[in-house]
């Protein structure tokens, strides 16, 4: 871009970003002091916008109430789980994709991606039935396994398009030394991939995390129940209550977002150039 | 591609056994050990993919055309087309397609333009564009389901921020029930999805934006032409295509999403908020899955409709 921005343009730009930063960041903002103030002051007028004293009591009946602690075990369980599982399924479907010429190649790809836009509900029915055969129903290990699949489409488009930006002169290299096309892509291409393979997994790990239609279908009882689930009862409750529902939103954004943030780069990177090449 | 013009390469190279013979160029070579490998490395994702996505996606089709209740299994008839029937004679399934229609147009164009606007601003290095980018990139690890929460309680009728707000800027007296009158209702969720997709787009058109060469704008100024009419006739035709695929993404993506006005409104009230995908919720909470199935055959079917003629209407506009 060239040129110079007078002042007055520049002034402009700036305010523009900020204000959508403040319009972003709002709702987080917005729970955060929600789950910190006094349960008697979340609805008291006039409404504050930092609380009058910061408080633990919302985080306290939270798990009190409730066995949020196992919820979050629970999705971190299967969510580190599954999306390692599926980063290392994927790692190896995106290298031969990406170094390898096939007839089917084109196919596999679409398939891959259609996955990604057809309504999930479709599958909900068969794979409760599924895992009821497989004795799998309310069973983390059975949540687990979709989780990997259901991962496995994306990551594996994303991770594609960081194998094309390795030159595939350095495994070559390797081979030759007498290394084994498995031993060459992990001794050799996976550390200089590191930052797109950890950002590969946050994505999984958040898409874990945050499901929750299979997790409702799947998870009946109390104690195999993971975040999502649980905060779908809270909110199909009559009356909800709006402290601890704050205290459990914060607990669940969290993780994820400063996973998110660290990664944000390559995330950024693996979803624009996977979008781009298709 | 590289690989074509490669040697084959079958497992590690034995220095004791001369080298195979090179393949005639552009042609490619197949060894069944090569092709061994091959599938080696792609088995497990695929043995997934398809026993996890597949067979499911076909046997929930197959339920379209089934009467199929999670809760009466061992009764599972065919029934034609009776499950089709049954939603076209429902009044509800004509609002929900139309807030569908709602729900994508009002959703998208604001998040293309104010995306678009985004990507704009921050095209130019500052100094903090990097920590700028990842606190704008928050909304992205929050599941549309918590935030349709945050949103529900920001536009609470009686303790919401949103009330709040107006009310101290004056432009409201009373406080507004959002979530409770239907259209307000609808006009909310779009808000919530609006603030969540922006971001997706703003990456996307800053990514294209990025691939504009430099040179092209540097002869559009020499030329005389002023900002605005080098952004309007230079930058945007560059980068039209991957702004309507993205578009065209996005839409297939808004109609499937659900989760926002789930944990929103939960489709309420009266319903009047539901879209097709959060509709079929109703169906698969009840156990219906025939039902569910054939709502989501019917998805597939407008999906793909729709998909054909954007793509063919782009072409049209290429070849003219």
């Amino acid at each position: 871009v060239i040129g110079t921005t007078s002042p007055p343009v520049r002034v402009l730009r700036v305010a523009l970003l900020a204000l959508w930063l403040v319009i972003t960041l709002f709702p987080l903002y917005w729970i955060l002091v929600t789950s910190f103030k006094e349960p008697g002051s979340i609805a008291a007028f006039p409404l504050r916008y930092l609380p009058e004293t910061w408080s633990l009591a919302n985080y306290v009946s939270l798990f009190e109430k409730s066995q949020f602690g196992t919820y979050l075990a629970n999705s971190l369980l299967v969510s580190l789980t599954a999306g390692a599982v599926a980063t290392l399924i994927s790692l190896l479907a995106a290298y031969t994709l990406a170094r390898f010429e096939f007839r089917a190649k084109g196919a596999l790809l679409m398939a891959f991606l259609v996955t990604q836009m057809i309504p999930a509900f479709i599958a909900l029915g068969p794979l409760y039935v599924m895992m009821v055969d497989l004795g799998l129903v309310d069973r983390l290990g059975g949540l687990a396994l979709l989780y990997v699949a259901m991962c496995i489409p994306f990551c594996t488009i994303m991770l594609r398009g960081f194998f094309e930006n390795v030159p595939d002169a350095l495994e070559e290299a390797a081979m030759v030394d007498g290394c084994s096309r498995l031993t060459a892509l992990f001794r050799v291409i996976v550390p200089v991939m590191t930052p797109g393979i950890m950002a590969a997994f946050i994505f999984n790990f958040v898409n874990c995390w945050n499901e929750l239609f299979l997790s409702v279908t799947l998870m009946n009882s109390d104690q195999n129940k993971t975040i999502p689930t649980a905060l779908n009862g809270f909110i199909s409750s009559f009356n909800i209550e709006w402290g601890p529902m704050a205290a459990a939103a914060v607990l669940t954004i969290v993780p994820t977002m400063v996973m998110f943030a660290l990664a944000s780069r390559w995330i950024v990177e693996g979803l624009t150039s996977g979008a781009v090449k298709g | 591609m590289a690989v074509l013009d490669r040697a084959p390469r079958g497992s590690r190279p034995n220095p004791s056994r001369p080298p195979a013979p090179a393949p005639a160029p552009g042609k490619r070579q197949f060894t069944v050990r090569r092709g061994l490998g091959l599938l080696g490395f792609l088995a497990p994702a695929l043995v997934f993919v398809a026993i996890f996505t597949y067979y499911p996606l076909l046997k929930g089709s197959q339920m379209a055309f089934q009467q199929w209740n999670l809760f009466d299994l061992r009764n599972t008839p065919f029934v034609g087309l009776a499950n089709f029937r049954t939603l076209l004679a429902n009044p509800t399934f004509y609002t929900v397609l139309e807030h569908s229609v709602v729900w994508v147009v009002g959703s998208i164009v604001p998040q293309l333009l104010i995306g678009f606007g985004l990507a704009l601003l921050l095209r130019k290095h500052f100094r903090f564009r990097g920590l700028y980018q990842a606190l704008v990139f928050f909304p992205w690890a929050v599941s549309g389901f918590l935030i349709g929460i945050l949103f529900r309680w920001m536009f609470n009728g009686e303790f919401g921020v949103v009330n709040d707000l107006l009310r101290k800027a004056g432009l409201i007296d009373t406080n507004i029930a959002w979530l409770a009158e239907p259209r307000l209702a609808m006009f909310s969720v779009v808000v919530a999805n609006v603030w969540y997709g922006v971001t997706f787009f703003a990456i996307m058109i800053l990514a294209a934006l990025q691939s504009v060469p430099d040179e092209l704008e540097e002869a559009a100024a020499l030329d005389g032409a002023g900002k605005a009419r080098t952004l309007f006739f230079i930058v945007i035709p560059f980068i039209r295509t991957t702004l309507l695929l993205t578009v065209l993404l996005r839409v297939i993506w808004v109609f499937n999403f659900p989760e926002i006005i789930y944990g929103m409104t939960g489709g309420g009230p009266a319903e009047q908020t539901h879209i097709v995908t959060s509709w079929m919720i109703n169906f698969t909470s009840q156990g219906d899955y025939g039902l569910a199935s054939a709502l989501g055959l019917i998805v597939v079917g407008v999906l793909v409709l729709f998909t054909t003629f954007y793509l063919l209407a782009l072409k049209e506009r290429d070849a003219r």
